[in-house]
């Protein structure tokens, strides 16, 4: 009997208790920079596609929504002819995201994406790309690996030395 | 002129008397969704019109649009009459009620036995909800209904014979009026608690809402529903809990009773109050077994009103 008056005592005195709802529309949730929404394809600080089509972020899609096609262009650099994820089959795991070696493929804070119909929810290339760096501004994946590209050789990359010449001895 | 008042008054009064009811019932829709929400931390039904009130409007736009289905192996007449003897049966209980000295329907000298009476005509209508729409679980809803409606009418009966014994009168004006000196409550607080106990088993509310148990029996007698005949049932609770706290109002509170603001404002208070500690009791309290919800009322509460009636005859004759 008392534990019954004391359970009604205990939802009378929520009365005055501040509500937990947020009435969404007008007001919007704080998300973190890290939240896993609307994925993009970022560009380098220079304005050029991050994206080297390595196929990484496609192969550990769990759910199979990533589809690209590579290509190379005139200065030997890789990028993809086409991009596509399927948002209505993605399901924001970010693995995407951890795989990429150039920081291309980013999750956003954005998961206002509803469309009346299916096929919208499938986005191209030029859906994807952005014109910014996304989370990491400054990085650029040719300038610190050491890889040969047009304009820049061997050990020309930030903080790398000159390659050492395996045939020599000396040290 | 006025003879030409007390016509119009003659005539607009049952209209009032009936309206009232109605409304209440269907503002109770979004009132108790809204208090359920401020007791759960939530915020209700706020987007339709000024703070959610035209909620109220919306739903009964859904209820008349929506499929009326009779099941093809329901009984057909039977299933249609069951919803509309719990409504015909509250709106004639609330004839009964004094609203103030003026809006007053039918002012019976037997006024509460016929309450009893109504109220416990209410319990065929969900017992032939239950029977005609040959469903398990319907049958088994009205079946539950039916053993707490005999459990709880017997001593809802005897927890106001006391005040019965107390006013000398079975008419409900008589027993407001004996309580311009003092609340019924004061007097007959055991009497309130089963009364108030029994209430709450017979409108089948939380926590005695067995005959409608979700988690147990789908919906219960009205799983086969549909549209307006289960928005009858519907309007029908929330109107039989205004019912019962329109009675508490009367025998209990001391009806339209209080100081500065006029009578039909202080019932209304009253009445509005009690409903919201229905609404509270829903909240805060979850369901007891069928066995432990029967034996309660035979086994306390029974013996509880029975002692609250000797004590109440003894005050009586010395």
């Amino acid at each position: 009997m008392l534990s019954i008056i004391k359970s009604i005592w205990v939802v009378l005195s929520h009365t005055f208790t501040k509500t937990t709802t947020r009435q969404y529309p007008e007001e919007r949730p704080e998300l973190s920079p890290r939240y896993r929404g609307r994925i993009v394809l970022t560009r380098d600080p220079d304005g050029e596609e991050r994206c080297v089509a390595c196929y990484l972020c496609s192969s550990v899609c769990p759910v199979d929504c990533i589809a690209l096609e590579a290509a190379e262009d005139s200065r030997g650099r890789r990028f993809p002819k086409s991009f596509r994820i399927n948002f209505s089959r993605c399901i924001y795991c970010g693995l995407c995201e951890e795989a990429c070696p150039t920081l291309a493929i980013q999750l956003t804070p954005d998961f206002e994406m509803a469309e009346y119909k299916r096929a919208n929810m499938v986005y191209e290339k030029e859906d994807l790309l952005i014109s910014g760096t996304g989370k990491a501004p400054g990085y650029n994946y040719y300038r610190v690996a050491g890889l040969a590209i047009f304009g820049k050789d061997k050990g020309q990359a930030i903080g790398e030395k000159a390659p050492v010449d395996i045939h020599s001895l000396l040290p | 002129m006025n003879q030409e008042v007390s016509l119009l008054w003659a005539i607009m009064m049952p209209i009032i008397a009936l309206l009232l009811p109605l409304t209440m019932g269907a503002m109770l829709i979004w009132g108790e969704r809204r208090l359920l929400a401020v007791w759960q931390d939530r915020l209700g039904p706020n987007r339709v019109g000024p703070f959610g009130l035209l909620q109220v409007v919306a739903d009964a736009i859904k209820m008349f649009f929506k499929e009326d289905w009779i099941p093809p192996f329901a009984d057909k007449k039977v299933f249609i009459l069951a919803p509309a003897i719990i409504i015909s049966t509250i709106l004639a209980s609330f004839s009964l009620v004094p609203w103030t000295p003026e809006l007053l329907v039918f002012d019976s000298s037997v006024g509460l036995l016929i309450f009893f009476a109504l109220s416990s005509l209410g319990t065929y209508s969900i017992a032939l909800a239950g029977w005609s729409s040959h469903n398990k679980y319907a049958l088994l809803g009205s079946m539950r209904s039916v053993g707490q409606m005999v459990a709880y009418e017997v001593f809802m009966g005897l927890s106001l014979m006391g005040i019965v014994a107390k006013t000398g009168s079975f008419r409900l004006i008589d027993i407001v009026d004996a309580q311009s000196a003092g609340w019924n409550i004061f007097s007959q607080i055991l009497g309130f608690g089963v009364f108030y106990t029994a209430a709450l088993a017979e409108t089948h509310r939380l926590p005695f809402d067995l005959p409608e148990a979700e988690s147990e029996l789908v919906a219960g007698f009205h799983s086969e529903y549909s549209g307006l005949k289960f928005g009858m049932f519907f309007v029908g609770e929330y109107m039989g809990i205004t019912l019962m706290s329109a009675m508490m109002t009367v025998l209990f509170f001391g009806g339209w009773h209080g100081p500065f603001l006029p009578p039909f404002l202080w019932f209304m208070i009253k009445t509005c109050l009690l409903i919201a500690s229905f609404i509270l009791i829903r909240a805060a309290l979850p369901r007891p077994r069928v066995d432990q919800l029967i034996i309660f009322g035979w086994r306390v509460l029974l013996p509880l009103s029975l002692v609250n009636l000797m004590l109440t005859a003894l005050l009586v004759i010395i």
